[in-house]
């Protein structure tokens, strides 16, 4: 079974994890002079986790995140200038504005989706998975949902099923430290969460949620036992949400000195220095300044985009009160 | 034609179905070897196997938004809810998400799945098992929401609901399961989504009503035809698309209209009737719409007591009255 990524896997990670951080920034930029619309939900810190994990599926297989996805939608090969369209409420958005940043879906590149109803991944997956099995098709499905939403009622029922019925489906729980500004401690009686999955008759496993290549291996090792019909996994990511819950986020209750050693351990710098041995320093840091080129390109072209009119949106075809 | 009960008619419904799509499957509580509490799917998971027929643990939070995800992934879910009262546990998925992605993922995705569940009073099942949350379901944008009263109805709307590419939510009544009917065969039981039915003319007083409540209607009707009141009896069939073009056409013709519903008064679907009717049809209207419904309150277990909340064909009577005089 392959494991590991591959150089080229690599250096793509790497690529996706610096278009991700420089998103996060220049939403970040954008949010401080106002020119944003509602609360950001940035992921600085956790890139190696969507992007990593996202790099062991096929097109075909699908992802629910949650309502901090930006990792997971570039992660998935999602294009930087549709979603930047769509976080800045354009036409050309994924979802032509109707979705914003955390709703985005593209059935494209399996990215379904979005969703900011805390824990509501987890069954979207699991009924994602579920259809997969119905229809005996070698896919699978995955959500990526924090440490708040693994104390939700609806992720028990889901974690059950999947078990149950040995689901092609992957939990990949991305243990940020925080639930809006509560801590993991404050809301759950056991640090560590991935030992759950022992009543749900699955693997549990935890990886370095920092280290791209440890979660590329959890998730591959994952995809594996789903598509050989063995079912679910639960993979506990521990990770860092550097830069608070939201752009409304007033701070205070992140520890400067935590703050301060995540940063040490950035994914990004992890990643990069894995490669450096690899292919190189320059080659990498030549694959950093074409990521950040093309982030700022992505904006430049995503700011000039139309906003919609709402004539064009109002009648929609899903709200029909004419059977069809 | 076929002489079959409600229950009847909604297993070959399902049985059909199955058979002619194969990415029809439904899951739900003690629905598979047990053929579900109220029957409906008897004899289905022998026909169709555990991969198309799925017991499932009691979990209609999840269930309900799998069934959402399952159906935007190339399957046409079908789930029964056991009892409408737990509708509330399944709000989140209808609300949050089908009602949601349908409109923001547009193009790339269709929710294609049926929520089948029943709800009513009448046999003492107390407060959480036998209400009607009917506005619950028919508030919600991008949701259908279909309540037949007859085997032939029951057949063909489930039929058409399986293939339609939205939402459905699909109302049973618990006291209809036994009641029998002449039921068209073949395709010719597709009954169109959207659709009311006149089931009896009149020209004095229109009665507008769904699911049981269709019953009392036409016994109300009965009563009232006794004092030379003629009554117009429409089955709406569909709570959402309401058939306004129905509801106006009635209405035209007898100037006067009682709106029907078995769940709750405040807020219910009956209000929504009376504000469409008002929307409508003002200018035909030559009295206040009158509006029969649930007090607003718990449904008590004994039996005066519950018998004395229901609407009835006597309490159906006694508004065409008032809005007549």
């Amino acid at each position: 079974m392959k494991n590991t990524p591959s150089v080229e896997e690599q250096k793509e990670i790497l690529r996706r994890m610096v278009l991700t951080r420089r998103l996060e920034e220049m939403l970040g930029d954008l949010a401080k002079q106002a020119k944003t619309r509602g609360p950001l939900h940035r992921c600085d810190g956790q890139e190696a986790v969507g992007v990593a994990a996202c790099a062991v599926l096929n097109d075909d297989d699908y992802v629910c995140t949650s309502h901090r996805g930006h990792h997971v939608y570039i992660g998935k090969g999602m294009d930087p200038r549709r979603i930047v369209a769509e976080i800045m409420g354009r036409e050309t958005g994924y979802c032509r504005g109707r979705g914003g940043h955390m709703l985005l879906g593209d059935i494209a590149t399996g990215m379904l989706g979005g969703n900011a109803i805390v824990g509501a991944g987890i069954p979207a997956a699991t009924g994602m998975a579920l259809s997969f099995q119905v229809l005996k098709q070698d896919r699978v499905a995955m959500a990526v949902f924090g440490d708040g939403a693994a104390q939700t009622g609806i992720c028990h029922e889901s974690m059950n099923m999947a078990g149950l019925w040995k689901l092609p489906v992957i939990f990949l729980l991305e243990n940020n430290q925080y639930g809006l500004t509560v801590r993991q401690e404050v809301q759950s009686p056991v640090k560590d969460l991935h030992i759950r999955a022992e009543g749900y008759g699955m693997p549990g496993v935890m990886v370095d949620g920092n280290d791209a290549v440890a979660v590329y291996r959890a998730a591959a090792e994952a995809a594996e036992r789903a598509r050989r019909g063995y079912g679910p996994t639960l993979i506990e990511a521990k990770t860092y949400r550097m830069e608070g819950f939201s752009t409304s986020d007033v701070g205070g209750y992140q520890p400067e000195e935590e703050i301060a050693q995540w940063r040490e351990r950035d994914p990004i710098r992890i990643a990069a220095a894995a490669l450096d041995e690899l292919i190189g320093a320059d080659e990498v840091a030549r694959i950093e300044a074409a990521a950040n080129i093309e982030m700022g390109a992505a904006f430049e072209q995503a700011l000039a985009d139309p906003l919609p009119v709402f004539e064009t949106h109002a009648p929609s075809s899903a709200y029909s009160e004419i059977s069809r | 034609m076929t002489m079959m009960r409600y229950a009847e008619a909604l297993n070959s419904a399902l049985r059909e179905e199955m058979q002619r799509d194969p990415t029809v499957f439904m899951f739900g509580e003690d629905i598979g070897r047990y053929g579900g509490v109220f029957k409906v799917s008897k004899g289905l998971m022998e026909e169709f196997g555990e991969n198309r027929v799925r017991d499932t643990p009691i979990s209609e939070q999840a269930l309900t938004a799998m069934a959402v995800t399952a159906a935007m992934s190339g399957t046409r879910p079908v789930l029964e809810i056991m009892y409408a009262d737990f509708m509330p546990l399944t709000l989140d998925a209808l609300v949050n998400q089908a009602s949601v992605f349908g409109y923001l993922w547009e193009g790339q995705v269709e929710i294609p799945f049926v929520l089948r569940t029943q709800g009513g009073g009448g046999v003492g099942t107390g407060a959480q098992h036998a209400k009607s949350l009917d506005s619950f379901v028919a508030h919600v944008p991008g949701i259908k929401v279909v309540a037949p009263v007859t085997p032939a109805d029951a057949k063909g709307l489930l039929k058409a609901a399986i293939r339609d590419p939205q939402p459905v939510v699909f109302l049973e009544h618990k006291l209809l399961y036994n009641m029998r009917g002449e039921v068209p065969d073949g395709d010719d039981v597709l009954v169109t989504i959207g659709k009311a039915k006149v089931v009896k003319e009149g020209t004095d007083v229109s009665i507008f009503a769904t699911s049981k409540m269709v019953l009392e209607a036409e016994q109300a009707a009965r009563e009232l035809a006794k004092d030379g009141i003629s009554a117009e009896v429409i089955d709406l069939r569909t709570l959402r698309p309401l058939d306004i073009g129905a509801i106006m056409a009635s209405i035209a013709k007898t100037h006067h209209a009682v709106v029907v519903n078995e769940g709750w008064t405040f807020c219910g679907f009956a209000a929504e009737l009376s504000a469409s009717i008002m929307d409508h049809c003002f200018d035909d209207l030559d009295a206040p719409v009158e509006r029969v419904a649930m007090p607003d309150m718990a449904i008590p277990y004994s039996e005066p007591l519950e018998t004395a909340m229901l609407p009835n064909a006597a309490k159906i009577a006694a508004a065409a009255r008032k809005a007549l005089a």
